[in-house]
């Protein structure tokens, strides 16, 4: 057989060729539009949606006190998620890699953040208070090693203290650090802290990256998620809060985080990301892919969906 | 000022004309008759999936006017934003349905693989547009998924420019940007449907075409 009679044996048919059939697309659109239209206001009014409300700095500062004082001492210690997180936000570390790309590290530093000033910053902004402005110059006297070695010295006190009670930490050397993380924690009760992180310096704060960075330094959002099934390891990328769908077509995502080699890996992440970014050009180019292309062929679902063009040929 | 065209010289806008009418002659726009084969309940998912593009787009709509907060404070407001997340569910619910069912088909077959294409990026811009509208609830959803989130973003080096926990940029993302995206590849896949015609069953290759 030649290659041209090769060819024209394997060439799919001009749909056009082939018998016809009324078929009103513009009746189709309107009926499947009221149909969509009147699905989502039946679910909407039956199953509504959630919106379980934003945690406060208020509202951690109330629920979690110890919290808040251990991350703003882990903050000035940097030994903090973000503190020793790398780029975007410093150089702390390379971040994450894969197959040998730190391609972390090459996005740079674009969001700098030091992590001690997600504490200082806000309390620098607080008037009246004699007693944090003499802590703040005294830590401001202090060299960085320094600095370093009284907030971690503070840190580990509060981690041993019971339920990490401010109130019960052993006696020791902390310098200006109880002074300063009291004074965060009284900040973060009035409900001022959100603005001197989002808007300090400027009228209209619309980044929250510096409140959501010390947010989740604390343990008080991670402890809320799982308690609401929302965590990594439960799948939680792709839940909503409640028994709502959330993001189901993130299903393969976050499935691999459940999964060795994934759920143990340091660079899980990125692999994930390299995982799924070659999965979907693969999907994108299955026409072209010999073996996956053909699965069609060899499990013939599609005689279910042509039977009637079949039984009707098989007939003729 | 109008020039007078000599022949064998064709102006830009004729050079569109005729690019258009070739890629999508008008008859092939909106036919009253299909191929005969086209009868399975298959076939209904592409166009549910693109009115349920348009609810999404509308119930996006009516809580832009409202603003981004608008949802927390006002019963009409969650209503529309419960419209708004049901119509994305049936969004994604008819896309995958459509998806597996075109998979089923070999629906590029034919000179159709740029048609198969577009549908994965629809498919995948849709997805990104989702997500940056949880990250736009201002709520506690959109806290844990933005500080779950910035890792994989942080992790592949572009989260100084795709920043998931700036709220503000995200919104743009949502509400301009990708939905922008997602109605271009619509619309382009639509086009490559229209022009191509639908794909003819499996094992017809080579066949006489039974008229």
């Amino acid at each position: 057989m030649t290659a041209t009679a090769e060819r024209r044996r394997r060439a799919t048919p001009d749909s056009h060729d082939y018998p016809t059939r009324s078929y009103d697309l513009v009746k189709e659109f309107v009926v499947a539009l009221a149909v969509v239209t009147a699905l989502s206001l039946l679910l909407a009014a039956i199953f509504s949606s959630p919106d379980d409300k934003a945690i406060t700095m208020s509202g951690w500062a109330k629920a979690d006190p110890a919290d808040v004082v251990a991350t703003a001492a882990g903050e000035l210690a940097g030994t903090t998620t973000s503190a020793t997180y790398g780029p975007p936000y410093n150089n702390a570390s390379e971040g994450q890699s894969v197959l040998g790309l730190k391609l972390q590290k090459w996005g740079g530093v674009g969001i700098p953040i030091n992590s001690a000033d997600l504490v200082l910053q806000p309390l620098r902004d607080v008037a009246a208070d004699p007693g944090l402005a003499t802590a703040l110059r005294v830590w401001d006297t202090l060299q960085a090693s320094a600095q370093t070695r009284l907030a971690t010295a503070y840190s580990d006190a509060l981690a041993k203290a019971p339920d990490g009670n401010p109130a019960r930490v052993a006696p020791g050397r902390y310098g200006p650090v109880p002074s300063l993380t009291s004074a965060f924690l009284r900040l973060a009760a009035s409900g001022g802290l959100e603005g001197a992180l989002t808007s300090s310096g400027t009228f209209y704060g619309g980044d929250q990256t510096r409140a959501m960075l010390l947010l989740s330094d604390g343990a008080y959002l991670e402890d809320q998620a799982v308690a609401d099934h929302l965590g990594g390891d439960q799948w939680g990328m792709m839940n909503e809060v409640g028994n709502y769908p959330g993001q189901p077509w993130m299903w393969l995502y976050t499935f691999w985080y459940q999964v060795k080699p994934f759920s143990t890996s340091d660079n899980a992440d990125a692999q994930v990301w390299a995982l799924m970014m070659a999965l979907t050009v693969g999907l994108a180019l299955i026409p072209w892919i010999p073996g996956l292309r053909d699965i069609p062929r060899w499990i013939p679902v599609h005689r279910l969906v042509w039977r009637e063009h079949y039984r009707r040929t098989q007939q003729s | 000022m109008s020039t007078v065209s000599t022949p064998g010289h064709r102006s830009w806008t004729g050079a569109v004309k005729g690019w258009t009418s070739r890629t999508l002659p008008p008859k092939q726009v909106l036919p009253e008759r299909q191929p005969a084969y086209v009868a399975s309940w298959i076939y209904v998912f592409g166009v549910l999936t693109l009115t349920a593009l348009l609810v999404v787009v509308a119930s996006g709509l009516v809580l832009a006017i409202g603003g981004a907060v608008w949802w927390h404070t006002s019963s009409i407001g969650h209503f529309t934003n419960s419209v708004h997340l049901w119509s994305v569910e049936l969004f994604f619910a008819c896309m995958v349905i459509h998806l597996w069912g075109k998979f089923w088909m070999a629906a590029w077959r034919g000179r159709r693989g740029l048609t198969w294409v577009t549908g994965v990026i629809a498919f995948v811009t849709s997805i990104a547009t989702a997500f940056t509208g949880y990250l736009t609830q201002s709520n506690f959803d959109s806290q844990w998924i933005s500080g779950e989130a910035k890792d994989g973003i942080n992790s592949i080096g572009v989260g100084a420019w795709f920043n998931v926990l700036n709220p503000a940029q995200m919104l743009m993302w949502h509400i301009v940007l990708l939905p922008l995206a997602v109605g271009i590849i619509a619309v382009l896949h639509i086009v490559l449907v229209r022009n191509r015609g639908v794909v003819p069953p499996l094992g017809d290759e080579g066949k006489e075409v039974p008229r």
